[in-house]
């Protein structure tokens, strides 16, 4: 018990809330390229244009099928080395993370809009409508609604992903906590609950919110 | 990126073994414990639903790192001898098996309600009625979301990099700091995590699409 | 027709595969090549990489979020020596096995980051005069039967730190035993500790840090190899290099070097100082 209450000394709990800000940061961010950046990849998939939906669906099955760890060690050290370019530690883990879950989201995406019977598609364009208008008007909304649930839950991936940055030295808090615990063991398992409480508790909510979003939406 | 490949293909290999046997132990290992947590939140008994629903949410909600690391280095105080692989594997199995069981209890469920009742009625228990009616037609539903979950074990289990767990990343790592070449040996790494997924991945794809246009006629 | 589809894809996307895996591996210029001197000079801005899990060499202050430890103030010293007392000395932590890549990136401009000298290294970087006499040792749980390297025996498990030089070494002195290899130094330590190895094995430095950590654990056996410490640069950079080496001797000749090591060696129990230098 003693344990515990040494664990969670102000300092400590600033140090580990450091820690929280720049997972939350770093996930936000990556939240926000990933699902633009899904969307129009899965769209262009979608929508089969020659030679360039299909370049794109293989880029985006290469990225899936790959660790993510992996693509993490890539933007951080074989990157900048091939192209030229210098990232830190924080653009390195936003890059990854927003390649590697783009390409999620963009399969999701595709799979949700094909999904929606093509049938609605013709009917809609026999009326009259443009594609782009039937689209918009038509497909999309029902799309979204089947999407919620696995787009939200990508994004709880995401978040949980994050923790692998640990390896790039991200100060995220995966990190913080392994700094604590390593500098004095007797903290690892008060820190391990505190990892466990505060990651779930990011996670419930933003699964929480796919509830509300999914019905409002329905 | 050849070079590496052909001089240190003894090292690949044996990472290439580490990470396929993770992954083979951990999806039986999570099949098994997610199908009884499907049980647990589709059973009628309240108190079984309540004990699968926060096992479903607690793994689910956490990262995988997290998991895996407890079990190195926090268990061995209460179990001795539990290496990295072992409770890399551990790690695989209890996250995973979260999501198996969501996926199972969502094929379940997709099987018509109304045949469980045609069963009962027809003088099977419950468990009969389960294991021969509702259960065989669950499982082709499943079939390509676990085989897709076995793809996602495959890049999940590089977390055993992070235990000392022999895998595929963790022979990349030691491959990329003895000779430098970084990129080329994360490359050579990436090729074959692909060679192992890709196909796979593909396998499901067809299967999703063939069986749900099976299941339409 | 779906067939046929089917049957040429994989065949094209194997092919496109392999000739993005060959223009990424063939490429390789970077940033690492400018002047540092020059740059510096220019922004006023020197980053060096240092570990942020070593106690006593380089460790993160959780109160402060800094790095403190002597190769950080090392560092500190020698920037300013070089570039003026106001030059603005940035701290990038790194591990064993992410310090070179991200040198070579031009991720950081300089290591001191508890890194040998070594002649594979120097085919890769290139490295000042020593600044720190290290040697190989281990450290076991106190009572264990391991005493020395040579009791790490067929069955026996050591534990070693991902990209050092201890794990190449200990393949040399301790064949039979088998080597894990963690990210940094407090996870391999955490590991020892948890029970995952017989012993851990790093420079005689790093473990005295660790000994302070935890006196439950002790470095048995002396030290077996003889690990100098060198500053690290990239290849090219001969003229920040040659500055290096006189700050070097300078803030040996002025007493600021004998303050460092008094500072981060003077209370440590088992440390003969005098060994450093």
């Amino acid at each position: 018990m003693q344990n515990f209450i040494d664990a969670y000394s102000w300092v400590n709990l600033r140090f580990l809330l450091e820690g929280l800000w720049v997972t939350i940061y770093v996930s936000a961010i990556s939240v926000v390229f990933s699902f633009i950046i899904g969307a129009i990849l899965g769209f262009i998939r979608y929508v089969k244009i020659k030679y360039v939906s299909a370049l794109v669906g293989f880029l985006i099955d290469v990225i899936r099928n790959l660790p993510l760890l992996l693509i993490i060690f890539f933007m951080y050290f074989g990157l900048p080395n091939t192209i030229g370019v210098r990232l830190s530690t924080v653009n390195a883990a936003i890059l990854s993370l927003t390649i590697f879950e783009s390409a999620m989201l963009a399969e999701i995406i595709r799979s949700g809009i094909s999904a929606v019977d093509t049938g609605q598609m013709e009917a809609a364009r026999s009326n009259g409508m443009s594609f782009m208008q039937a689209m918009w008007y038509i497909i999309l909304p029902q799309a979204l609604r089947r999407m919620v649930p696995p787009i939200v839950s990508q994004f709880v991936s995401l978040v949980k992903d994050s923790s692998l940055a640990t390896i790039i030295l991200l100060p995220e808090l995966m990190f913080h906590s392994q700094v604590i615990y390593g500098q004095n063991t007797n903290y690892m398992i008060p820190m391990f609950v505190a990892l466990a409480v505060l990651y779930f508790i990011i996670c419930f909510l933003l699964s929480q919110l796919s509830h509300l979003l999914a019905r409002k939406l329905g | 990126m050849i070079s590496i490949l052909t001089t240190y293909w003894p090292d690949f290999v044996e990472g290439l073994k580490y990470t396929l046997s993770a992954s083979v132990l951990a999806l039986i290992g999570s099949l098994i414990i997610g199908l009884i947590f499907a049980l647990f939140v589709i059973n009628p008994l309240k108190p079984l639903r309540v004990i699968g629903r926060i096992y479903i949410e607690i793994f689910r909600n956490i990262p995988l790192l997290v998991v895996a690391m407890f079990f190195y280095i926090v268990m061995p105080q209460f179990i001795p001898h539990l290496d990295g692989f072992t409770a890399g594997t551990i790690g695989l199995i209890i996250y995973t098996s979260a999501f198996i069981a969501e996926t199972i209890r969502a094929g379940i469920e997709s099987v018509d309600l109304g045949q469980m009742e045609a069963a009962r009625s027809n003088g099977m228990s419950y468990i009969q009625a389960m294991r021969y009616i509702v259960l065989p037609q669950a499982l082709k539903i499943v079939i390509p979301p676990l085989g897709n979950q076995f793809v996602n074990l495959v890049k999940n289990s590089s977390v055993l990099a992070f235990l000392a767990g022999f895998d595929l990343m963790y022979q990349g790592n030691l491959i990329a700091s003895t000779t430098f070449k970084t990129t080329d040996t994360y490359l050579a790494v990436g090729l074959l995590y692909l060679i192992l997924t890709m196909p796979l991945s593909y396998l499901m794809r067809y299967l999703e699409k063939h069986w749900s246009t099976g299941a339409a006629e | 027709m779906k067939q046929t589809h089917f049957k040429v894809r994989p065949f094209l996307l194997v092919g496109l595969l392999l000739t993005l895996l060959t223009v990424l591996s063939g490429c390789g210029d970077n940033l690492a090549q400018q002047d540092v001197m020059a740059r510096v000079e220019r922004t006023n801005r020197i980053t060096w990489g240092v570990k942020n899990d070593t106690r006593l060499f380089g460790l993160m202050n959780i109160k402060t979020g800094q790095i403190e430890g002597f190769d950080v103030d090392i560092a500190t010293a020698v920037s300013k020596e070089i570039f003026g007392k106001d030059v603005n000395v940035k701290f990038v932590p790194v591990t064993s096995n992410t310090r070179l890549p991200l040198l070579k990136n031009g991720n950081i401009d300089a290591l001191a980051a508890t890194m040998t000298i070594t002649p594979e290294r120097k085919k890769e970087i290139m490295f000042s005069d020593t600044y720190f006499n290290a040697g190989q040792a281990i450290m076991v749980k106190k009572g264990s039967k391991i005493k020395s390297v040579k009791d790490l025996t067929k069955g026996t498990k050591v534990l070693g730190l991902q990209g050092s030089n201890s794990v190449a070494n200990i393949k040399k002195y301790a064949p039979q035993a088998k080597v894990l290899q963690l990210a940094d130094t407090a996870q391999a330590f955490t590991a020892l500790k948890s029970g995952q190895g017989d012993a851990l094995t790093s420079d005689n430095g790093i473990l005295y840090g660790l000994n302070r950590d935890d006196p439950k654990y002790q470095v048995v056996g002396g030290t077996f190899t003889n690990e100098p410490y060198g500053i690290g640069a990239n290849k090219g950079q001969e003229k920040f290099v040659q500055a290096i080496n006189k700050a070097l001797k300078k803030i040996e000749a002025d007493g600021t070097y004998q303050q460092i090591v008094d500072k981060w060696f003077g209370k440590v129990a088992g440390f003969d100082g005098s060994v450093i230098k």
